[in-house]
């Protein structure tokens, strides 16, 4: 949550320029420390993924049960990041921009999903909406299925990932100020106007950022879908579940194969971060 | 300006891009509350079963599919979810849709019975108790046993490290620790005493409580931990035969347990679901021939002979008390061991 404002890089040299030494100990240290705990376990995931040879990896990603986690977990994210974008933007705005009774108390519930456990978060759904809860038998008389169906995984992903887009849009619209806003509406642009061509504009690092955390966590979320999502293979099972699921299974294989996957999203996320700055960048 | 603006909604609509053209590669777009008899010949069943019977399941849903098919020309797809059974009884009772359930013990379909979801009288539709299979408790060591592991007693033993799962959570690791219980009572026919001493001991030995079977025996397998692993004997030969033929070996204790995981149709959600006739002949199957050979291929005990005559390496001599005979029924077990302030309670909080 701190890159968000690109400051000219302080060269190296400048800094520690009496004591290279110190300079590649520490560059050395950082990318040991990174190649041992973020590098390895990844490349072993593609490693043990591959092993067996890719007609083995093709046909454990191309099983029913696997490619219907697929297509659920890609469809979760496809509702939940959008819906968490909206919302996030709003609650940041409102808190950056104006003074209300409450503001505290927003800000304070922005940030519950971070302090409450996942599985407390899946737990207290099932306790509203499952068949015992409070909402659940109402539901159920109307035909709605809330738990160990699509919507409660969505609504467990929904809280889990609310924070992401919120949080980070908000440090960049609080970091920045209102004068240029007040200067567009002194200029005779509407509210709307000012939101949509200054403040929106302004805030598009921390959005970008926030959307990918947001996505990044909404396709891994584990604990809050696990208790919620009843674990039907072929139906409720996401791409998380599944490796789980497929380890259990002896089929440890073909569980590295789905985590491989799953870790491809991520770095594919990664590459759309840096494509839109590249983008964004050139004129 | 606009580009810009265009940019913020790029990501969202790559993915939702990716999750059509995903849409497209699989088989039927599923909607997650058709469990039901519509749309078209397939029916679908959703079967909630226990930790340990993954694989049996597996082949039962397609030998099942397939007989479906040939009787009445109806395609049926039989759905699954496996974990620890009490937990997957909590879950039905939460409003998990389950047709029919396969757990661990009839503690837990009484559980469910008891939610409203099916009839108490659920053990007397079908044959056996509605437990078409039976098993035991067995125990699985390193290969050539160093810690000489034979009989219960010698789980007690100091420094013997023994996996079994949290008798808390898991239908398995209850079955394990009555298991424990009723053999020494049984043996030295000391009585209570020094039923509980020893098993105070055994679980004193057990670092790791996992929450299904299953993770005991990933434990146990996968992460090395433990000298002897307190298995179901399904379990146990997949884990021996299948999994790691040269790592490990079956001991046989001379008593055990009679485990008796039932089956039931869960009558609100199957009639909601349309699906009760094939529900009820998806448990029927398991009593046929096809459906007893299977469990035995997958180290169940079957309930007909030549099923069980026909599995490979046989099932060893084990005498067998049941949870009838020995605690008076599942409700008086769970409330005198594993309920609040239970024997399980007392050894783990008094005793660690």
């Amino acid at each position: 949550m701190t890159r968000l404002t690109p400051t000219p890089a302080t060269r190296c040299g400048v800094a520690t320029g009496d004591r290279p030494w110190a300079r590649r100990g520490l560059i050395g240290l950082a990318a040991a420390v990174v190649s041992l705990f973020l590098a390895l376990p990844l490349a072993f995931v593609f490693v043990a993924a591959l092993r067996p040879g890719f007609g083995a990896f093709w046909a454990a990603i191309s099983h029913p049960d696997t490619t219907a986690a697929i297509r659920l977990t890609l469809l979760v994210a496809a509702i939940t990041v959008p819906i968490n974008t909206v919302f996030g933007v709003a609650a940041a705005w409102l808190i950056a921009r104006f003074e209300f009774r409450g503001r505290q108390a927003l800000l304070t519930l922005i940030d519950l999903p971070f302090a409450v456990s996942p599985v407390v978060a899946g737990l207290m759904l099932v306790l509203l909406f499952g068949r015992q809860g409070w909402l659940g038998p109402w539901l159920l008389d109307h035909g709605v299925r809330v738990v160990f169906a699509l919507p409660g995984i969505i609504l467990a992903t929904i809280f889990v990932t609310f924070p992401f887009v919120a949080r980070e849009v908000l440090t960049v619209m609080q970091a920045q100020g209102s004068a240029e806003e007040e200067a567009a509406l002194t200029l005779g642009a509407s509210g709307w106007q000012t939101f949509v061509r200054v403040t929106l504009p302004k805030a598009r690092w921390g959005l970008i950022y926030g959307i990918i955390l947001c996505n990044a966590r909404a396709m891994g979320e584990f604990g809050a879908v696990s208790v919620i999502s009843g674990h039907v293979r072929g139906e409720t099972s996401t791409m998380p579940l599944q490796v789980e699921n497929l380890y259990n299974d002896y089929h440890a294989p073909a569980a590295f194969a789905v985590a491989s996957l799953l870790a491809v999203l991520a770095l594919l996320t990664l590459a759309v971060r840096k494509t839109i700055e590249w983008r964004a960048r050139s004129p | 300006m606009t580009t810009t603006a265009r940019l913020f909604f790029f990501l969202p609509g790559l993915l939702s891009l990716l999750t059509v053209s995903g849409a497209g590669c699989g088989c039927d777009s599923d909607d997650a509350g058709s469990a039901g008899a519509r749309g078209g010949a397939t029916v679908r069943l959703l079967n909630v079963s226990y930790d340990t019977t993954r694989e049996l399941y597996e082949e039962v849903n397609a030998a099942f599919a397939l007989a479906w098919r040939a009787k009445t020309g109806q395609r049926v797809e039989v759905r699954r979810s496996h974990g620890g059974s009490s937990k997957q009884a909590r879950a039905v009772i939460d409003g998990l849709e389950a047709d029919v359930v396969t757990l661990a013990l009839a503690y837990d379909i009484d559980a469910i019975a008891r939610a409203g979801l099916l009839a108490t009288d659920w053990r007397t539709r079908l044959p056996h108790g509605s437990v078409p299979y039976t098993s035991t408790t067995v125990f699985v060591v390193r290969r050539g046993n160093p810690k000489a592991i034979r009989d219960w007693p010698d789980l007690a033993r100091p420094g013997v490290v023994v996996v079994t799962p949290n008798p808390k959570t898991s239908g398995g690791g209850r079955w394990n620790y009555l298991a424990a219980w009723g053999a020494a009572r049984g043996a030295n026919g000391d009585g209570e005493a020094a039923a509980r001493e020893m098993v105070a001991a055994i679980y004193r030995n057990a670092p790791v409580l996992d929450s299904g079977a299953r993770g005991s025996t990933t434990t146990f397998a996968e992460r090395g931990v433990g000298d002897v692993l307190l298995a179901c004997e399904s379990e146990a030969w997949l884990l021996a035969r299948e999994v790691g033929a040269d790592r490990f070996e079956i001991i046989a204790p001379p008593r055990s347990i009679l485990a008796e995981p039932p089956v039931a149709v869960v009558d609100e959600y199957a009639k909601r679901h349309g699906t009760e006739a094939v529900a009820r002949a998806y448990l029927e199957f398991l009593y046929s021939d096809d459906g007893q050979r299977i469990a035995a291929k997958h180290h169940y005990r079957p309930r007909s002979k030549e099923a069980e005559a026909a599995h490979p390496g046989g099932f060893p001599d084990i005498e067998r008390f049941t949870v009838d005979d020995q605690f008076g029924g599942w409700a008086a077990a769970q409330r005198l061991h594993f309920g609040e302030g239970g024997t399980f309670d007392r050894i783990t909080q008094g005793e660690r």
